[in-house]
């Protein structure tokens, strides 16, 4: 490349960035501003408004239920997900496309429009299963396919299932100790990919839980803005930034387990 | 080497004056000096990081020189970028564009000069009969093998009929069979269309088959730059012995101008080589294998292996405290086989010298 | 050890013992069809054949003529407007901050930051978004208040926050890193090859994205502008916590329909109009499925 193209790419580079990272770090910073105002414009900044997180119920339930709910999908999406591609793989691999396609299906349907079809659906669970709204698991895992089922491919994808199975089925190992010691423990950067990915889909999951009648973290902090505006849009800004945090941490760590384990026939 | 005496050679004279590159602190081109006669094919061998393909790309333009000029023919090129330079180039790999069909890349820089659809068509045509490829100028890149891309990549490269030639190790992608019929056919063309070329590998048996000329380059320089024979049999430094074709290191002593290897004594290459302890760099090929029942002696040894390479074969024999490697049509090879203890004889050719401290003479 | 030899794992090759074998192997991917079919097929079925239903249980297309009122006409406007608008803006925005990324170093770090925020803000919609935008240019907003003092009213003809062009704005918040998401695979498979080609053939900077660069990205441009535009049309959260005092899109329609006393007299139409927006979501992504095919024959 010559040296006027570079420094033109660069110059362009810098500018972009410049601007795109001061339109997208403007609400958060708005948010972070909002949420330490005093009580009027001279009072100095205070933290009461994240302070009050903790003495709003409905937060706190909020904040708990929503972290039950992002566990639970996540071990129900690698419970039903992970088995059943391992199986396809390696029985059934002409369904592959259709199981594929399923989980890909969900991107096809927007949740405002499947709600209404699960309306009906939850109103028999509420009454014969479980009143909880933990039974709002049910649905967030036909949400988070799409996104699991895609990382747990490529993760599966990357390592030879056919021969490590077939190698551990003829030293005398049953499905489960193929699944808990062979498969699992060689994608782990898929399987936390998938898991992180869920769990920030259910952390931001609005829509369902509002139109089932549902109170999860999202549900409660659109309630709670509409009479304490500060504390919710603390909440707001906590959950965005953890969220931040922990997908940073996925790309460091993920990086550097993909490197640790050991994919037949390639070496790192 | 060329066959094809009757074709004139036309081609312009490329040359290559103290040519530097440098990234940071590292020098990838250190005053490279290379002159190439009109339609001459010059190879540039060695290792990865040794500069060839830095030096290739300055030619080209595509990047530019710390110092140094191109000059083609008698028009300096160094400032000027590749757009303007006029040099046709094939890549190592992702030669074609892949939303264009075979006759598309090949008439994309007709394309690019404003030639009517008829000129394209024609031209692009031409060329790809050149390269054998008449009947599949409607497939798309993903249609063809790697060896039939590498071929419209090269008429394509041909098609604006640039003033020089550049092949950026065009065959490494490719399977060992493809290879060998590939750089035969790319020698073919360009004999034909007589252009001055340069040709990047890592493959010193490309290098030695095809090209008028080897310039064998390491850490940014020249070691040599001579005809194929020449660099195999006269290699100018230990490196170029080393690097092309086999070596067998054997320690000797020079006296009288004349190494004695374990009682042979054979001459020199190099003519100022004082008198000492040194390791001689011996050819396989200058190693032949006599079982004459002898079990002792400094040239006698025990059979390791035998590596069978079709008409010739390799055959490793243990000296007691340093191992030599021989080679031989196989038909000899077949009467040692491993266990048996044989006599080495080194044919006196003359061997280039390694002093045994760190620096090696004539470096 | 040969795989041949093992029953276990050969069972496509021992015909005999095949019947037995490929039902058990049906029987291993049954829960995940039987919790599919429960969780994502009955929905989809009882909302495609409740829309085509009446009351006593006959077929009919009637509920579908409440899509005509207008006021639901002027939701469909909206909803499509604000989704094209910023699929446009979105995808435009979002392909020269991803060409921006790409061009830099691909293991450094501000890619993974790049990455890691685009993975996080993509998702991030609804009720934080609002949050986040009115705290940022509402009349209490602090750039507001900030630019006022300075003699800079952007509201001069009344908050238009709330109105399609603060919305659409607002979606661009989500939609510009879901491009970057998508499109980035796209402009990694662009080999420096290509460009060096075109340079030594003599063609300029131009000519390379007229003839190479252009026509390559164009598919997966078009398919993730689709993609965009089929995201935005879903999206409820967003305009469910902005527009509290109502607001007309299709999404906000079927929340009212699902928690409103009008369901009583027109049980159909929630289900006629999630039907409707099914489909055109169906559509959308089966263009955007066909354009990512063309994408990665040419581009990986």
């Amino acid at each position: 490349m010559t040296k006027s193209r570079r420094l033109k790419l660069r110059v362009f580079r810098v500018v972009v960035l410049l601007l795109m990272g001061a339109f997208f770090l403007m609400p958060v910073g708005a948010m972070l501003e909002f949420s330490t105002r005093g009580t009027d414009v001279t009072s100095p900044r205070t933290l009461d408004a994240w302070l009050r997180i903790a003495q709003t119920p409905g937060l706190v339930k909020g904040i708990v239920t929503s972290l039950q709910l992002a566990v639970i999908t996540s071990l129900g999406m690698l419970a039903l997900l992970l088995p059943t591609m391992v199986w396809v793989r390696l029985r059934l691999p002409r369904i592959s496309r259709i199981v594929e396609f399923i989980c890909l299906l969900p991107l096809t349907v927007p949740a405002i429009a499947l709600v209404v079809g699960l309306k009906p659906l939850y109103v028999w669970i509420n009454i014969n299963v479980t009143p909880s709204v933990l039974a709002l698991a049910f649905a967030y895992l036909i949400l988070v396919l799409p996104y699991s089922y895609r990382s747990l491919d490529a993760g599966l994808a990357a390592i030879d299932l056919k021969t490590l199975s077939e190698a551990a089925r003829s030293l005398g190992a049953g499905w489960g100790t193929v699944m808990l010691r062979i498969v699992i423990p060689n994608m782990p950067s898929a399987i936390l990919n998938a898991s992180l990915l869920s769990v920030a889909l259910v952390l931001g999951e609005y829509t369902v839980a509002n139109l089932l009648n549902f109170q999860n973290l999202q549900v409660e902090v659109a309630y709670v803005g509409l009479t304490d505006a500060p504390t919710s849009t603390a909440v707001a800004v906590g959950a965005l930034l953890l969220a931040f945090v922990l997908l940073m941490v996925l790309a460091l760590v993920g990086g550097r387990l993909q490197q640790q384990h050991y994919v037949p026939g390639q070496r790192a | 080497m060329d066959v094809q005496t009757t074709r004139q050679r036309a081609g312009v004279e490329v040359r290559l004056e103290e040519l530097s590159r440098r990234y940071g602190p590292v020098t990838a081109l250190d005053g490279l000096n290379l002159t190439m006669a009109p339609g001459e094919l010059v190879a540039l061998l060695g290792p990865s990081g040794c500069g060839k393909t830095t030096a290739l790309r300055l030619v080209a333009g595509l990047e530019e020189a710390n110092s140094g000029r191109v000059v083609f023919g008698n028009k300096d090129v160094t400032g000027l970028p590749a757009s303007k330079r006029d040099v046709g180039m094939v890549f190592q790999a992702y030669s074609l564009f892949p939303h264009m069909t075979a006759m598309q890349n090949v008439a994309f820089g007709l394309t690019l000069r404003h030639k009517t659809a008829n000129e394209r068509r024609q031209r692009a045509g031409t060329m790809l009969e050149l390269v054998g490829l008449s009947g599949f100028a409607d497939r798309y890149a993903h249609q063809l093998s790697g060896g039939q891309q590498q071929r419209v990549a090269l008429a394509r490269a041909l098609a604006i009929e640039p003033t020089v030639l550049l092949l950026d190790e065009p065959l490494s992608a490719l399977d060992a069979k493809v290879r060998s019929r590939l750089r035969d056919e790319i020698r073919r063309v360009q004999l034909e269309v007589g252009i001055t070329t340069l040709f990047v590998t890592h493959d010193q048996e490309e290098a030695l088959a095809i090209a008028d000329r080897v310039g064998v380059m390491q850490s940014g320089h020249l070691e040599q730059l001579a005809p194929p024979t020449v660099v195999y049999s006269r290699p100018a430094t230990p490196f170029v012995a080393e690097f092309v074709g086999l070596t067998n290191r054997m320690p000797g002593v020079v006296k009288d101008r004349v190494v004695d290897v374990r009682g042979a004594k054979l001459p020199l290459v190099q003519n100022d080589v004082p008198d000492g302890p040194v390791t001689a760099l011996v050819r396989p090929e200058a190693v032949s294998l006599v079982t004459d029942g002898a079990s002792e002696g400094p040239l006698v040894g025990t059979v390791i292996a035998v590596a069978f390479l079709g008409a010739t074969s390799r055959v490793t024999v243990d000296l007691g405290g340093m191992t030599v490697l021989a080679q031989m049509p196989t038909s000899q090879a077949s009467e040692h086989p491993a266990g048996t203890r044989v006599r080495l004889t080194l044919r006196p050719d003359p061997v280039l010298i390694q002093r045994e401290e760190a620096s090696p003479a004539g470096a | 050890m040969t795989a041949a030899g093992n029953p276990a794992v050969n069972s496509a090759a021992r015909p005999d013992e095949g019947g037995r074998r490929i039902s058990i192997s049906w029987l291993g991917a049954a829960p995940f069809f039987v919790y599919v079919g429960l969780f994502l097929l009955l929905p989809t079925a009882i909302i495609v054949l409740g829309s085509i239903r009446t009351l006593d249980g006959g077929l009919t297309l009637s509920n579908f003529s409440g899509i005509d009122k207008p006021f639901m006409v002027k939701a469909f406007t909206n909803s499509l407007g604000v989704s094209v608008v910023s699929a446009l803006g979105g995808a435009i925005l979002g392909a020269v901050l991803a060409y921006a990324v790409v061009t830099g170093n691909p293991n450094g770090l501000l890619r993974r930051i790049v990455m890691s925020a685009s993975g996080v803000l993509a998702q991030f919609g609804g009720v934080a978004l609002a949050f986040a935008f009115i705290a940022t240019i509402s009349t209490v907003g602090f750039v507001y208040v900030f630019l006022k003092s300075h003699g800079i009213d952007i509201y001069p003809n009344g908050v238009w926050l709330y109105d399609p062009p603060g919305v659409t704005l607002i979606y661009l918040y989500f939609q510009i890193p879901l491009m970057v998401l998508v499109f980035l695979p796209a402009l990694d498979g662009i080999r420096p090859q290509w460009r060096e080609a075109t340079e030594s053939l003599g063609g300029s900077t131009w000519h390379y994205w007229r003839y190479v660069a252009g026509p390559l990205l164009a598919p997966a441009f078009l398919g993730c502008t689709l993609l965009l535009f089929a995201n935005a049309f879903s999206a409820y959260a967003t305009i469910s916590a902005l527009l509290t005092n109502g607001g007309n899109y299709v999404p906000l329609q079927v929340q009212a329909l699902l928690t409103g006393e009008t369901e009583q007299s027109q049980p159909g139409l929630a289900q006629a109009l999630a039907v409707t927006m099914v489909f055109i979501v169906v559509v959308v992504m089966t263009l955007y499925a066909l354009l990512q095919r063309r994408t990665s024959r040419w581009l990986h």
